[in-house]
């Protein structure tokens, strides 16, 4: 952990004589680096380059870019712009919300996946968008989005249909609300 | 070509330049454009780049036929689009599998592939060439022109078309002043939202005696449902340098800085690949093309936040800290970055600049309305038939646009409103239809201009869900300075929500309309002042539809949960079962073959049943 500012670019940049880092820059470096801000090397960090914990701490939780949570291996995204919303995107994150068994902002227990809704990726004409890993899927809707995560979740934990649909079942069955607690219930 | 390894020291050498990859470029005139802005790449664009590319080399063709990964080329909806050149043949859709068919019989026939072809919706014709389409026709691109002819990674394209000429003709002949007379003459108004105009706001900065200035460009396209910069920045980044470097040039400005949002990786990485490109030839760094101007330019990256498309914000954003909007005056072209007198203008505004020079600022003028000057990008989304975007002349008509251009309303339903201006905007009803698209008269009717997204909705979106939408997205942006703002949106929002599930009344609605007006009166930026914007215009044109929600606690568009209730019909149900399947909540019960029902107190209303149903038998209500 030792020396974190000189091994980001910008610290180096600071220490050759400039005093005026863009502490927004420095972070986005870390992240870039550590897929999230460590708490350790955020305390590293203020201590080498003499920076204040606290302004630290409001940069990263003013902008939504930066996170103080590891984020997940998978990174699953819907688009919130208007666009999506008139077609139908809050459906579609609450029908992946329930497969992946996570709230948007949140990683899953194992760390593979993380679920997240972003503002506007202006690729309007394919409303609504989701983004898994990078890759844009256009033109979902909440059955399409599922078939698609479910799918994903497939490849990655090796799972059979039927085993997917019971993993599902349970997730949904840890952390839903009452009406569908009461669902599962009645099925069984 | 020399100079593109030594650099270009002087004018007459820029000129030399241009011209020789004019006779280049004209040499070789048959080339593919295939559009590679993110909506044509997600629907699998690059491999049909590559397998162009491939299948070019295979024939023989890789001489002769240019092959460009352009920006955006305006028509997302029919994407993957191809455009073959010099003919101009627009192919939409395509997929890796049309390729060898293109170039087999276009290019090397030259015979049209009829199946590939644009239908018109209406006439049900094919048309062959681009500029054939309405959706083209009735446009005046001028910004979005070059993107056809321009891979965005390469200067040597800008330059072939006249590029950098404007900032030569700038730096040669005409003083900063004489710069600052042409923009105020083309009534030039700023694209990022207000509308102020440019010439006086660049005026206002020169005017300021000091040594260091600055020149930002605000590329932090925030609006949700608005992708013009983000076109602009990574279709033809240079023409958005140039303007950047013209303007650092007319307010005596020596470092410009481009502020662009973390979410467009692709335009960062364009507009960084843009500058390196002008500082190895010489059009920045010191003394450019042998004059006394020295402008460099820098990329800051934003981290999410919608706030800092306010000027005083983004300037804190730059520099690093939290992106909190300041009390204004001292003005940023006093009290800027660093201190320093500031300007700051939207990417559209500054990818003018140059075509301005070039066409003078008489002929730029005749272009557009009364008051302003040119033309307008608009992101066309939402229930439209064509999405994309959309350049007219100021003062079109809201209804040419929709209409004409953007071909009407998805899947034969009736146009209910249309939003422009982002949060801050407003909703126009169908009575407003023939009003045209100005700053002035879009402020007068209770919406603004914005940057430019215009998204379509039908009658099957709710207003009052809206409403709720876009106050959601603004308690989460709003940066809690200002009590009002920050209270007051998170207020409202409980408000409306409350009005979306049927939980309100006439007094609170009063209530709603009362707290509107004080937090629009009331907080010190535009994020606050404009935010009770949305619910205003749709109380303003919609009131009727806040009504069957409070008193008779309906939603007439079908879209507010608490409202509406799924049911199947039994008499069309054939009891394929595929609903039950489906169902999230297990809230569909029945037989095989049989009529199946909906259990009222397990649904969760997510609708995948009417979605999954083959033949229609779910119905909502």
């Amino acid at each position: 952990m030792a020396k974190v500012a000189e091994e980001l670019k910008n610290g180096q940049k600071e220490t050759a004589g400039q005093n005026n880092v863009s502490l927004v820059a420095l972070l986005q470096e870390v992240q870039e680096r550590y897929n999230y801000l460590p708490e350790d090397v955020l305390r590293e960090l203020a201590r080498e380059k003499n920076l204040s914990l606290m302004e630290m701490y409001s940069v990263a939780t003013f902008y939504k870019s930066f996170s103080l949570q590891p984020r997940g291996k998978h990174k699953v995204a819907t688009c919130s712009g208007t666009a999506c919303h008139v077609r139908g995107s809050e459906k579609v994150t609450e029908e992946l919300s329930r497969v992946l068994g996570i709230k948007p902002g949140e990683t899953s227990q194992d760390g593979a996946y993380s679920l997240e809704t972003v503002n506007c990726l202006g690729a309007c004409a394919l409303a609504p968008l989701v983004v898994v890993d990078g890759e844009y899927h256009g033109n979902m809707t909440a059955a399409r989005a599922a078939a698609l995560i479910k799918e994903h979740l497939k490849k990655s934990r090796g799972l059979s249909a039927a085993e997917l649909e019971q993993d599902v079942e349970k997730k949904a069955w840890e952390g839903c609300s009452c009406a569908i607690l009461l669902a599962g219930n009645d099925k069984k | 070509m020399d100079a593109l390894k030594t650099g270009l020291r002087s004018l007459p050498e820029l000129f030399d330049l241009q011209l020789e990859l004019k006779k280049k470029r004209e040499q070789r005139e048959n080339y593919l454009a295939v559009c590679g802005d993110t909506g044509c790449t997600a629907w699998g664009s690059e491999q049909v780049k590559d397998l162009f590319a491939r299948c070019l080399e295979e024939k023989g063709l890789s001489q002769s036929t240019g092959l460009k990964f352009t920006g955006c080329l305006g028509l997302c909806e029919c994407g993957p689009v191809v455009i073959v050149f010099p003919q101009g043949i627009f192919y939409q859709k395509v997929k890796t599998e049309d390729i060898e068919e293109i170039v087999e019989q276009t290019l090397l026939q030259g015979k049209v592939v009829e199946r590939l072809l644009y239908q018109d919706p209406l006439s049900g014709a094919k048309i062959v060439h681009a500029e054939e389409i309405p959706f083209y026709r009735k446009q005046q691109r001028v910004l979005l022109a070059n993107n056809w002819k321009i891979d965005p990674s390469s200067i040597e394209d800008y330059l072939a078309l006249g590029g950098y000429g404007a900032l030569g003709r700038v730096l040669g002949q005409m003083s900063s002043e004489q710069v600052i007379g042409e923009i105020k003459a083309s009534r030039l108004r700023g694209r990022g939202g207000a509308g102020f105009p440019a010439g006086l706001k660049w005026e206002e900065c020169s005017g300021m005696p000091a040594k260091q200035k600055y020149i930002i460009c605000n590329a932090d396209e925030g609006d949700p449902g608005a992708f013009m910069d983000r076109s602009l920045l990574e279709g033809n980044p240079h023409s958005v340098l140039e303007g950047l470097i013209i303007g650092g040039f007319a307010v005596g400005a020596s470092e410009g800085i481009i502020y662009i949002r973390a979410e467009y990786p692709t335009a960062v990485q364009k507009v960084r690949l843009a500058i390196a490109q002008a500082e190895e030839l010489g059009l920045l760094g010191e003394n450019i093309l042998g004059s006394r101007f020295s402008f460099k330019v820098s990329v800051s990256v934003g981290a999410g936040a919608f706030v800092c498309g306010e000027t005083s914000a983004l300037v804190e954003s730059v520099h690093g800290r939290v992106g909190e909007p300041r009390q204004k005056p001292p003005h940023l072209a006093e009290r800027g970055y660093n201190n320093c007198p500031t300007v700051i203008n939207n990417v559209e505004t500054l990818a003018n600049i140059p075509y301005i020079i070039n066409m003078g600022a008489e002929a730029y003028s005749r272009i557009g309305s009364g008051k302003s000057g040119g033309t307008k990008i608009f992101s066309l989304v939402g229930k439209v038939h064509h999405t994309g975007l959309v350049e007219v002349p100021l003062g079109m008509p809201l209804r040419k646009i929709i209409f004409e251009i953007g071909g009407g309303i998805k899947g034969g339903k009736a146009f209910k409103a249309v939003q422009t201006g982002g949060p801050s905007g407003g909703c126009l009803p169908a009575s407003m239809l023939d009003l045209p698209t100005d700053f002035d008269e879009l402020n007068a009717a209770g919406s603004m201009m914005g940057s430019g997204g215009m998204i379509v909705m039908d009658e099957e979106t709710c207003m009052v869900d809206l409403a709720r939408y876009f106050l959601k997205f603004l308690n989460d942006e709003s940066c809690g300075c200002c009590f009002t703002c920050r209270e007051g949106l998170s207020r409202m929002l409980e408000m409306v929500e409350a009005i979306t599930k049927g939980q309100s009344s006439m007094a609170e609605f009063a209530l709603l309309k009362e707290l509107a007006a004080v937090v629009r009166d009331s907080t010190m930026c535009g994020l606050g002042q404009t935010g009770a914007n949305p619910v205003l215009s749709t109380i303003r044109y919609f009131t009727e539809e806040y009504r069957a929600h409070i008193e008779e606690r309906r939603c007439p568009a079908g879209v507010c949960r608490d409202l509406i209730s799924f049911h199947i019909n039994s008499e069309l149900c054939n009891g394929c079962g595929a609903c039950r399947r489906k169902c999230p909540a297990g809230a569909i019960t029945g037989e095989a073959k049989m009529p199946h029902f909906i259990r009222a107190e397990l649904c969760t209303k997510c609708g995948i049943c009417l979605e999954s149903c083959p033949i229609q038998a779910v119905i909502k209500l």
